[in-house]
């Protein structure tokens, strides 16, 4: 029930924004579409209401966010220049890394934000061992350890705290 | 003043979406060709989109492309990964000059297993 009233303030939030300025009909209608939404997908949006109540969680996830940018500007350029560099300086393959995030959100992210930065490319996730495979631009080292290091570190602290 | 900035921003996008254009002409497989695009793309709209919210200010407009930016960052990895995954398992193969694969390796011991 407490996922449900989530996903329904979410919705409405949503829903106002794309109607901008707001007024009482759109609210209404609003109202209604965010219900139904709410009241047939809601009991899928998380398992964890609780975990939504927590301050500090956000405080993590606005770090997260800037984090996630500047690592994104960094892929961006590094990439940009492999393309346009004459020599096509690559040295492609796929590897394999561990993770210790558990739930799916955490998976998700953590796939989302390996994807877009510096040249690392996530293929497939195995959720029970932990694993994902990715596909590097660049192979650094092909150890699991090591490749662990190199591309979940960073990502991996901060979003333990805000979704674990 | 801010139209200047938000003019700046348009090209730096506009800039990063040719890059990303040539990477998927340039690059040689599959993988190597969805990195170029979904990195230098993504960050390519995100930055005209970014470039429209400062011209127009805080109106309709500019919360519309701001949720834009939300929904693209958070899908265009989705699809590019699906992608992917769909090419290795139908069997496209890797780049000749490829380090290696280690999603190979692993299918085939799990193949032999069974």
């Amino acid at each position: 029930m407490k996922s449900k009233i989530i996903l329904f303030i979410i919705g409405f939030i949503i829903w106002m924004l794309l109607g901008w300025p707001p007024n009482l009909q759109h609210a209404l209608a609003g109202i209604f579409a965010a219900g139904f939404v709410a009241a047939l997908t809601g009991d899928m949006f998380t398992r964890r209401p609780h975990r939504f109540i927590n301050p500090s969680r956000y405080l993590w996830f606005g770090y997260y966010v800037f984090l996630f940018l500047w690592e994104c500007l960094k892929a961006n350029i590094d990439v940009a220049l492999r393309v346009v560099n004459p020599k096509l300086p690559i040295n492609p393959g796929i590897v394999k890394v561990k993770t210790t995030l558990k739930s799916d959100t955490a998976l998700t992210f953590l796939a989302n934000s390996i994807t877009l930065t510096p040249g690392t490319f996530c293929i497939d996730i195995k959720p029970e061992s932990g694993i994902l495979y990715i596909h590097w631009i660049n192979v650094e080292s092909d150890d699991l350890d090591k490749a662990t290091k190199l591309i979940v570190d960073k990502f991996e602290k901060v979003l333990k705290r805000v979704f674990e | 003043m801010n139209e200047i900035i938000g003019y700046i921003f348009i090209v730096v996008g506009l800039a990063f979406d040719i890059f990303g254009c040539i990477g998927l002409l340039r690059l040689p497989d599959v993988y190597n060709r969805l990195q170029a695009t979904t990195k230098c793309v993504t960050l390519g709209t995100s930055s005209i989109l970014l470039g429209t919210i400062v011209i127009k200010g805080l109106a309709a407009t500019s919360i519309k492309a701001f949720l834009c930016i939300i929904f693209l960052v958070l899908t265009s990895p989705v699809a590019a990964h699906a992608l992917s995954r769909g090419a290795h398992i139908s069997g496209v193969k890797l780049w000749g000059k490829s380090v290696c694969d280690k999603y190979a390796e692993d299918k085939k011991s799990k193949n032999r297993e069974e």
